[in-house]
């Protein structure tokens, strides 16, 4: 592995992004949809040879710095980079992803004004993207966090005239920005804990904050240094991946354009706080206290934002509550130290998950950007290979037997169980109820769309052209099959959708697969717990047929089967029953209401506040106007001033320093 | 080179120069004062390449020139430039180029006079930046407020000379304040040499004393919360290029004159102090933030989003030198001081950025009301991007400028307090609000009403002009380790000198 290899990797979606930004009008379309797609080719082809390199070819993880972004004493901070198989196996799923993406956008986006600004974004993305995952320190990894952030906010105001875009964007910034205070802090904390931002060198010196403590609010009362590190960086990722209560900007980001939701709002950048913490498995692993914490905020994430996905009718809002959902499943992965099983279901949901988000773009580009499910249906029949795709993508979700998502989630499930710190009994009845609203949203998503009768109409008198808006639920046309642009990158998610469980469980959750990159501590080590009874993967899928996760699954399975394909009207009759708690999951719990009220309204008032009665009030009309007018009354020329002769006050100042000099002068003498 | 009085000619070139652009008459002056500010900028580019930051100690003073001035009082011409001069030496020669650009289509009243009057300004300002003699300093730092006086008072907006009274009441105040210290410093030292003045020993009340009169005088400048309300109203009536001098220098006076003045003249009553100016820091930080939010007219917006900014730079310079004094922490001072340096000349093309763009639309609709504006970016979208980027620099985001400095002044607050660290942290959150809030309401959204249809896009000089400082911005945000270099060494000369006590 060279330097030059990891450079070629990072530069090419670079130099794609920046010919489709800058030169977009010259290259036109094609040229920018080429160039963009070479450079995430490229950048993907050598992905996969530096996976390759690391696991067949024998070669060592790689860390070494490019160059130095400054040197202030014997403080340094640089740009590098660090590739072990952890980083390689990011890398290949961004990459891939990425590139698929790319392929669908030439489709979904064919129609739009900004197609070249679109293409230069999304490889802009992958940039930052890799520069995160690839990077040897704790700068680096800032840069590509906030880069992400900032294609993301770029994306989701991507309809820049849309309100509902353009407050979204604003909303994901923002509360990013909240997490991104802690991240930075915990920065900090590093930087004067163990003077370096250098991964390697922090993971060298751990000693330095082993057992140390600080009075954090003063007083007696001494807090672990390391916990306060961890917690302020897991605040970090809670803003990035989307945690209770950070995760309010994650639904209002579906106001992007398709693509991006399965890119950047569920494959790659949302799973980057998974990806920071497995990173970081050093440093968690001393932190009783912060892996606590984290078990307590990705278990009521996976089951509270699930419930949500229940009751929601845009389609591609169920797919982002499930996302959320998933991220929490990860989240309590790391909560039980089975950081290889956070980041083995970061990468299996990556592929069914951006599946999902492509098919669901697939049946809105069908449905003539209609998002609403109610006014879907039966579309099986018309869209063969996007329905086909989209029931192997459900079945991964929801954790059946032989598919990806089984072995992910299943592990993640059993590691809770043998996990042994406060709130673990609490997440594992998160998880596992939450496997039962998986299959239940899932399928009612389905069923909802593609099967039952067509709640739309046909209305092609009006002819062709974009002059005129359709009613809510009425089309110009038959919906029909998306081009191949389109149905192409479902197909090649699908496949390891299926199967990459399969292939990888044995290795890189009951192996050493990842080897040096994620540590645990021996008796943290629930996922060697779980690996006991491992005896393959076959075995272990056969086994899920008799745990109570599956049947869970089974139940919402049916239950959404009896609700929405076979009897509809206890959908309706349940919703009455129900109808306090779907009430309060229609609005959230509230807490966006609620966000919007306290912080939002408020630090208007805040400001608004501050500076009438501060700025203006005591400052300008107390102190300064008030001796305006004091000098005014005692010179009597208050006029003569105010009729603004400005050369009298440049000539006062001037008179003024002369006079000034000659007093200095004078005392000289 | 060396043989050159470079900085003599830095200084007085741009000065005659704009008494002969003064002469030139309006037609002649545009091309004649782009041609003197660049032949500046050329002049400051040996100056960046002969300055040997490698040097330590004393020596980290270079380009010295020394004559007697007045010898009754025993004043002289001294200039000399450490790495921190050049860099905003540098930073000056580069802005007013843009300013004299810019300018270029948006002033035609007089044109020759507000052109002289911005070459005359550059020479004060890069007198103000090496001036060795306490005195010179004073007089640059005097004089350099005439041409921005009558920069507001003629080509401003209708409430001009409100703006320029409160300009004058609130620098008068600092002015007389630091000239009766200065006449107090004389009569204790017999001399104006600024390294003799910081060897003298001094009482602590007698350091207090002049440590307040200082404080009031660059706090004005910078300026800090309470003494911050003339600027906002300056932004508002300048014209752009008076917004973006302003901004992008004449701010900088004020954190230069606590790190090359107050702290190594009265470093013991700093100490005792500091308390007072990292409060007074973070309330800016915080308190102006939300006072941002609120703004309807998009100078005051930016202006007051500049004293935020400036916030950091006053932190990062009395965090490091408590943790010099405190802790003896060296790498953190280093980190802290070399952090609110980077901050300054960061916040240069930031703001200075951020002004021309509203320039830009000034220009074009004669409004910096926010309600005016909407959906900009759907008729103006070359001029989108480079206000997305800006915007994107004042929010602190990594890969621009606006980051590095925030970023060490934060890791080096942290080691001397986690919980002011956290305060200062805040701006992640508030700048990103009020930034952000500011370009949705005016970049996106539909186009708002027949005047915005109306616009067009940044002509060619415009975007050379947002071009330059989008180079800047992106260099610096990518790679600031040629600016700490060029800074490093000068630094820890300064540090140096804090670190002894003057105490008799």
């Amino acid at each position: 592995m060279t330097q030059n290899l990891l450079l070629a990797i990072v530069l090419a979606p670079l130099l794609g992004a920046i010919i489709a930004g800058l030169f977009g009008r010259q290259v036109g379309r094609i040229g920018a949809h080429s160039a963009t797609i070479a450079g995430v080719g490229i950048s993907c082809a050598l992905s996969i040879y530096v996976l390759y390199l690391l696991v067949w070819g024998g070669a060592s993880a790689y860390n070494e710095n490019v160059y130095t972004w400054f040197q202030v004493g014997d403080y340094s901070a640089h740009v590098g980079f660090m590739v072990d198989r952890l980083t390689a196996m990011m890398m290949v799923v961004v990459t891939f992803v990425a590139l698929l993406v790319h392929v669908y956008t030439i489709g979904y986006m064919a129609e739009d004004p900004g197609y070249q600004r679109f293409f230069a974004y999304i490889s802009l993305f992958t940039f930052a993207m890799l520069m995160l995952v690839m990077s040897n320190n704790f700068l680096q990894l800032f840069f590509g966090w906030e880069a992400v952030g900032l294609v993301s906010y770029l994306l989701i105001g991507f309809w820049y005239k849309k309100p509902s875009a353009i407050f979204a964007n604003l909303k994901a910034f923002v509360v990013n920005r909240v997490g991104d205070f802690g991240f930075l802090l915990g920065i900090a904390c590093v930087m004067f804990y163990f003077g370096t931002l250098d991964y390697a060198e922090v993971f060298a010196s751990l000693h330095l904050v082993e057992g140390r403590t600080m009075a954090l609010f003063g007083g007696d009362r001494e807090f672990l240094v390391v916990s306060v590190i961890c917690l302020l960086l897991f605040v970090g990722a809670m803003g990035k991946s989307a945690q209770v209560p950070l995760h309010v900007w994650l639904p209002d980001s579906m106001e992007g354009p398709t693509p991006i939701s399965a890119l950047i709002h569920a494959a790659t950048m949302v799973t980057a706080g998974i990806y920071m913490v497995a990173r970081m498995s050093p440093l968690f692993e001393m932190s009783e206290f912060a892996l606590s914490f984290i078990l307590l905020i990705g278990a009521t994430t996976a089951l509270f934002t699930g419930l949500i996905g229940m009751v929601q009718n845009d389609i591609k809002r169920v797919i982002a509550y499930s996302t959320l959902s998933q991220l929490g499943y990860m989240t309590v992965a790391l909560g039980a130290s089975a950081y290889s099983a956070a980041v083995f279901h970061l990468m299996t949901h990556a592929f069914f998950k951006a599946l999902l988000f492509l098919g669901a773009g697939s049946v809105i580009i069908a449905m003539h950007h209609e998002q609403d499910m109610r006014r879907m249906g039966g579309l099986r029949k018309l869209m063969p290979i996007t329905w086909i795709t989209m029931v192997i993508g459900t079945l991964a979700l929801v954790g059946t037997p032989f598919f990806s998502g089984f072995y992910s989630k299943d592990a993640i499930i059993e590691a809770v169980k043998y996990a042994d710190r406060p709130f673990a009994t609490y997440a594992y009845w998160c998880v596992l109820l939450g496997a039962f609203v998986t299959a239940f949203y899932s399928f009612r998503l389905l069923y909802l769309t593609f099967h039952g009768q067509a709640r739309y109409r046909i209305d092609d008198s009006h002819g062709h052209g974009d002059g005129h808006a359709h009613p809510p639920g009425v089309l110009a046309h038959k919906p029909h099959e998306s081009p191949w642009v389109v149905t192409l990158p479902l197909v090649l998610l699908a496949i390891p959708s299926v199967i990459i469980g399969y292939v990888t469980v044995g290795p890189m959750l009951f192996g050493d697969w990842f080897g040096d990159a994620i540590h645990v501590a021996a008796a943290n080590d629930t996922l060697a717990r779980v690996g006991e009874h491992f005896q393959g993967a076959a075995a272990f899928a056969l086994h899920g047929f008799v745990t109570p996760v599956f049947w869970l699954v089974v139940a919402g399975f049916a239950l959404a089967t009896l609700m929405y394909l076979y009897r509809p009207h206890l959908a309706a009759s349940a919703r009455r029953i129900f109808a306090p708690v779907v009430t309060l999951l229609e609005n959230k719990y509230y807490i966006d209401d609620l966000y919007q009220a306290v912080f939002m309204r408020g630090s208007v008032l805040l400001g608004r506040g501050l500076w009438r009665g501060i700025d203006d009030a005591l400052i300008d009309n107390g102190l300064v106007n008030g001796s305006a007018r004091l000098i005014g009354r005692i010179s009597g020329r208050v006029r003569r001033i105010q009729t603004g002769y400005l050369y009298h006050y440049a000539f006062a100042m001037i008179v003024g320093l002369i006079v000034l000099l000659a007093i200095v002068l004078r005392a000289a003498g | 080179m060396s043989t050159w009085p470079l900085l003599s000619l830095l200084i007085w070139l741009p000065i005659l120069g704009g008494f002969a652009v003064l002469a030139a008459g309006p037609r002649l002056s545009r091309p004649l004062a782009l041609a003197i500010s660049l032949l500046v900028l050329l002049v400051s580019v040996p100056l960046y390449l002969a300055y040997d930051a490698g040097a330590t100690g004393a020596a980290t003073m270079q380009f010295v020139e020394s004559h007697v001035w007045i010898d009754a009082i025993n004043a002289s011409y001294a200039l000399g430039a450490d790495g921190i001069s050049v860099a905003l030496i540098v930073l000056t020669a580069f802005v007013t180029v843009l300013v004299i650009v810019g300018a270029w289509g948006s002033i035609s009243h007089r044109p020759h006079q507000y052109l002289a009057a911005f070459l005359i300004l550059e020479g004060f300002m890069i007198g103000v930046f090496c001036a060795l003699d306490a005195l010179l300093f004073y007089v640059f730092f005097e004089g350099m407020l005439i041409p921005m006086f009558l920069i507001i008072g003629l080509w401003g907006g209708p409430n001009r000379v409100y703006a320029t009274l409160k300009f004058f009441l609130y620098t008068f105040l600092g002015s007389v304040l630091m000239l009766i210290g200065l006449v107090y410093l004389y009569l204790q030292a017999g001399t104006f040499d600024l390294a003799t003045l910081a060897q003298t020993p001094l009482s602590l009340s007698a350091q207090s004393w002049l440590f307040f009169a200082f404080l009031i005088a660059f706090a004005v400048k910078v300026p800090m919360f309470p003494v911050h309300t003339w600027l906002p109203d300056a932004h508002v009536e300048a014209p752009t290029g008076g917004s973006v001098i302003l901004a992008a220098i004449m701010l900088k006076i004020g954190g230069y004159g606590f790190l090359r003045f107050s702290l190594p003249i009265t470093p013991d009553a700093g100490h005792e102090w500091a308390w007072l100016v990292i409060a007074m820091s973070l309330i800016a930080i915080v308190y102006i933030s939300f006072v941002a939010l609120v703004q309807k007219d998009m100078k005051k917006l930016i202006a007051y989003s500049s004293i935020a900014h400036m916030g950091f730079v006053t932190l990062g310079i009395f965090v490091a030198f408590a943790l010099l004094r405190e802790n003896g922490n060296e790498n953190a001072t280093y980190l802290g001081l070399s952090g609110a340096m980077v901050q300054m000349i960061s916040h240069g093309f930031v703001s200075g950025a951020m002004f021309t763009c509203v320039g830009v639309l000034y220009d074009r609709m004669h409004s910096r009301m926010i309600v005016d504006y909407g959906g900009v970016a759907n008729v103006m979208p070359w001029f989108a991007a480079f206000m997305v980027l800006f915007a994107m620099a004042n929010t602190g985001l990594p890969g621009t400028s606006g980051f590095v400095g925030e970023f060490m002044v934060i890791l080096a607050t942290f080691q001397y307090n986690g919980w002011l660290a956290a305060l200062a942290a805040t701006t992640l959150i508030l700048a990103a609000a009020y930034t952000l809030w500011l370009v949705k309401r005016v970049l996106y959204g539909e186009v708002a009403n027949d005047n915005v249809a109306a616009l067009t896009d940044i002509n060619a000089r415009e975007a050379f002009v947002l071009g330059s400082f989008a180079f800047a911005v992106l260099l610096f945000g990518v790679w600031p380790a040629p600016l700490t270099t060029l800074m490093d060494n000068s630094v820890a000369q300064i540090a140096q000198l804090l670190l002894h006590s003057k105490l008799p």
